[in-house]
């Protein structure tokens, strides 16, 4: 057995037992990996449950910058006897097992091929402090103290993110840093420090932020000019609200009256939540609402509503494995279809996939002007795996020069010079009408909003002439629109190739990766990343460029496949699906291993075995 | 096809404060059958709207689904209005009332509409204590769909299709008191000495006024053996009193005799005049109230008048510290914090 040697370049798992304090010390961990300038992406691995369950937190370290999941674990950080059998097994072959040698590890589980490091954190904790809880929470910081002497971490840094962390509660941070050194000078002692794994310093992060997607979509709102926000709890998307509520209270209470430049209503349910954000809407508020998949079904009546009645929406969805009683708590980008044809009636929605926290806020914000422009939902589709994990991201930006793109809306001034308003009339040729606020104007402007039962000026018909009229004009905004969204980004790989893979949201860092193992194995292959719904030109003229495209998403069913199919009317042999729906974020391993399937000359036994992992690390 | 009314008005209708006539607050040409007790209450709406002198364009009316929710093209042709989904108009409202605090917000919904796909909706816009005039045009029966049961049916009584209904009645004013409403009504929509000053009343108040008017439905209930019929409504309503609404604008010429009359003074400065009909019911007490529900639903009767209202009521508004700038009049400057602001954030994530 020949331990796993490297610099920089590993992926650690801790696995825990959830509600026992563990996640703030791996995010410490994650932080100070972070200041010593290396690019890091955690992610959680957590059961929906509050207390007792195993949970486990994944961070790849990685100086070339991968931050997706590379699949595979090198090192095991187990203090939960509940999943320890099923942890060593996913290491990987010369990996490093640490464990908590308090207890002998039962013989069985022992594997010849990883090297196995004990750390008596029980026996520690228990003889530093009498408190139950006490033992509990800094047997967590003993780790990560023990893990920096094993990975050569500066301890330092790590002391300073400790300082941080507790800034506020200044009396906790000594007996933290005391807990550091406990397992710091343990592992010294014991050891030979640094194991064959290690870290230094480095400069590869530059201006990068450490933030979750959610953070930064709550925030986006706020700089967006949100300010009725309606909302039912459901995971993995509470965190967007409460992050707006946070940031609301600092930046959004007006400092001279005390009152608020917002309103949140906590739902009774997810049809109330957009039924609110619907009326502040048509009511000229900038309003959204945040929820998942099971929400989503409850408000796909509104969105019909929305749709057809052209009321500005802004829904962002934090996708999770479906359905209600599924996987609240893993990862997926399992509702591209029900949000893009959401709704009774023919219903076509405008759909947002950002990549990383930089775009949930741009996103976010935009999403706004869209939406007020566009007069429909828009449906910002992001998912657990960028919600709740903390990525590396670009900055925030925010250019003080932007105004709001509040649409298409008269004021009384424009209505007194109107001879006849029509709230449904074309009258600039791009299919958008023009709106009016209620209470505008004394004797112009006013109309009854309804579905599709009326004619261009919103007055009562139910002649079938009409209701096709009425949606030949939503198909000519559908074309609109596509001028207004996100379009995709194109990364050529600079030859002339047949090939290409298409991708977007989360996949995009595991297949940037995916396609840079591959490009080692032979095969170059174009990308794209698709940014929106409906799809631009440029996605259809890349699709188009090529002879066979592989579709990369993290559902079973190839939903964005589908969706290109359908509007492009493709047949089913152009593109091919790469997918995993495990409930875990996609690796790049993964993703080269499925696309190795199709390429003539590479079977499945794979040209460098030390990047494979075995099955389970997939 | 056209609903729209004829513009031609007798040149001597009287004008309000505002110089509007009372043409001025009307809507199209209803398509309700003829005889509907919901027709009287759009002429009631207009009435009350008129006679308090509000600028109709600062009303923002909202409906479900269904007859009832059809109700608000037929009234208030300069106000906005929004035909939302089936039982989701408290949704609509909420958000609406939240984007802008100075319109008024009048919902209309039905029985079916309000107390069975909307009865969750209903529950926490009254626990709220939404800004808004609630109506529920209540017959008893589904109209649209050819005349179900509905929920507010009383047990035993008999729609067109002659059998009896199964199951008891949901009271939608016990109801609303039990969740905390802040002003609770029932009238008939053939009563429109009562309801006029209900709805003044319920559109002064500050907080969510509900009311229940039982409004039957010509074409489907009202009919020998059911119990929300004209001539049932008729013979059984038992109201809490008589009363008499005073905008703040106008002087009080009218004298009332000493001892009947209870006098109130709203927020905004409106005066009610109550004339009790009983010793027992006291409408600002909400225990009292809730008694005189239930005594009423004992004797098989209808209460009808105010049932219970608490003119100090806070509304959503207040609840949440909302500006006193409607949100949907603020812009960059007001919601926009700026870079600078973001920098100290990115700065907090390294």
């Amino acid at each position: 057995m020949k331990p796993i040697q490297s610099v920089n370049d590993f992926v650690i798992k801790f696995a825990n037992v959830n509600g026992t304090g563990s996640a703030s010390a791996n995010n410490l961990f994650a932080k100070a990996l972070f200041r010593m300038g290396l690019p890091v992406s955690p992610k959680n691995i957590f059961p929906s449950n509050i207390q007792g369950l195993p949970t486990w937190y994944e961070v790849r370290v990685s100086e070339k910058g991968y931050l997706g999941r590379r699949g595979g674990v090198d090192i095991m950080l187990s203090v939960n006897p509940q999943s320890m059998a099923q942890d060593i097994q996913e290491l990987e072959s010369g990996g490093y097992f640490i464990y908590d040698s308090t207890k002998p590890l039962d013989l069985r589980l022992i594997r010849n091929d990883v090297s196995i490091i004990g750390l008596p954190l029980t026996r520690i904790c228990n003889e530093q402090y009498k408190d139950p809880r006490q033992r509990q929470l800094f047997k967590n910081v003993i780790y990560v103290g023990a893990l920096a002497a094993l990975l050569n971490m500066d301890f330092k840094v790590l002391t300073e993110c400790v300082s941080d962390q507790f800034k506020g509660k200044e009396k906790l941070i000594l007996p933290n840093i005391h807990a550091l050194e406990l397992g710091y000078q343990y592992a010294k002692e014991s050891f030979d420090c640094p194991i064959g794994i290690s870290v230094r310093t480095a400069d590869k992060v530059g201006d990068k932020i450490l933030l979750d997607g959610n953070t930064a979509l709550g925030l986006g709102a706020i700089y967006g000019g949100a300010t009725v926000v309606a909302w039912y709890p459901i995971t993995p998307s509470t965190s967007v609200v409460d992050a707006f509520e946070k940031y609301a209270k600092r930046m959004r209470i007006d400092p001279g009256t005390g009152r608020h430049n917002y309103a949140i209503v906590q739902a009774e349910d997810e049809l109330s939540a957009i039924g609110m954000v619907l009326g502040a809407s048509w009511n000229g508020a900038r309003a959204f609402t945040a929820t998942s998949g099971p929400g989503v079904s409850l408000m796909s009546e509104f969105l019909g509503l929305a749709y057809f009645a052209e009321i500005p929406t802004v829904l962002y969805n934090v996708q999770r494995a479906g359905p209600s009683t599924g996987m609240p708590t893993r990862t997926q980008q399992s509702d591209v279809l029900s949000c893009a044809y959401a709704s009774h009636g023919d219903t076509k929605q405008v759909l947002l996939f950002p990549s990383t926290p930089k775009e949930c806020f741009d996103f976010g914000a935009q999403s706004f002007d869209l939406a007020e422009r566009l007069q429909t939902p828009i449906i910002l589709m992001t998912d657990l795996d960028l919600g709740m994990n903390d990525n590396m991201s670009s900055p925030l930006a925010w250019d003080d020069t932007t105004r709001y793109d509040r649409g298409k809306v008269l004021s009384a001034e424009d209505l007194d010079g109107l001879e006849k308003y029509g709230r449904y009339l074309d009258v600039d040729g791009d299919a958008i009408c023009y709106r009016t606020y209620p209470g505008t104007h004394p004797e112009k402007g006013a109309f009854f909003t309804r579905g599709t039962s009326r004619d261009e000026y919103a007055v009562y018909t139910e002649k079938g002439e009409e209701y096709e009229k009425n949606m030949h004009r939503l198909m000519a905004k559908w074309e609109t629109i596509k001028e207004y969204v996100p379009r995709p980004e194109i990364v050529s790989c600079g030859k002339d190739i047949d090939t290409a893979v298409l991708y977007y949201g989360t996949s995009e860092e595991s297949s940037r990766e995916a396609l840079a193992y591959l490009a080692e194995d032979g095969i170059d292959l174009d990308a794209m990343r698709v940014r929106s719904f409906p799809f631009n030109k440029e996605v259809e003229d890349f699709i188009d460029q090529h002879e066979r495209v592989f579709v990369i998403e993290q559902n079973r069913d190839a939903q964005l496949r589908t969706l290109l199919m359908a509007e492009f009317e493709l047949g089913p042999d152009k593109l091919k699906s790469v997918l995993c729906f495990d409930g875990t974020p996609i690796s790049a391993r993964n993703i080269r291993k499925q696309i190795l399937l199709h390429m003539p000359g590479h079977n499945v036994t794979p040209l460098h075995p030390e990047k494979v992992a075995s099955g389970a690390g997939e | 096809m056209s609903y729209k009314l004829p513009a031609f008005r007798h040149p001597d209708l009287p004008v309000n404060d505002l110089g509007y006539t009372r043409a001025d607050y009307e809507g199209s040409i209803s398509t309700l059958c003829a005889g509907c007790g919901h027709d009287s209450i759009n002429g009631a709406i207009v009435r009350a709207c008129h006679e308090l002198s509000l600028e109709p364009h600062k009303i923002a009316k909202l409906s479900g689904i269904g007859c009832s929710s059809k109700a608000p093209t037929y009234f208030l042709g300069k106000s906005h209005g929004f035909n939302s989904v089936h039982g989701r108009m408290p949704s609509v409202a909420t958000g609406a009332a939240m984007a802008n605090r100075d319109l008024m917000y009048l919902g209309v919904s039905g029985d079916g509409d309000t107390a069975s796909i909307g009865m969750g909706q209903f529950a926490h816009v009254v626990r709220r204590n939404l800004n808004m005039v609630y109506i529920v045009m209540n017959n008893g029966c589904y109209g649209l769909t050819k005349g179900q049961d509905s929920a507010t049916a009383d047990e035993g009584s008999a729609s067109k299709k002659g059998d009896p209904n199964l199951f008891g009645a949901i009271d939608l004013p016990g109801l609303a008191l039990q969740l905390g409403a802040t002003f609770v009504a029932r009238s008939f929509s053939g009563d429109k000495d009562q309801l006029v000053p209900l709805i003044k009343a319920a559109m002064s108040h500050r907080g969510f006024a509900l009311i229940d008017v039982i409004s039957p439905c010509v074409t489907f209930n009202n009919n020998p053996g059911s119990t929300k019929s004209y001539e049932f409504v008729r013979e059984h309503a038992e109201a809490t009193g008589t009363m008499d609404f005073v905008p703040m604008r106008d002087e009080i010429t009218t004298r009332y005799q000493a001892g009947s009359m209870h006098e109130v003074t709203l927020h905004d400065g409106s005066v009610l005049h109550l004339h009790k009909m009983s010793d027992t019911h006291d409408p600002f007490d909400r225990g009292s109230a809730i008694h005189a529900v239930e005594q009423s639903r004992a004797k098989g009767e209808i209460l009808t008048g105010l049932v219970y209202m608490n003119k100090d009521s806070t509304e959503l508004h207040e609840v949440l510290q909302t500006s006193q700038r409607p949100l949907n009049a603020l812009d960059e400057s007001d919601l926009c914090p700026g870079s600078k602001m973001l920098d100290n954030i990115n700065a907090s994530l390294r």
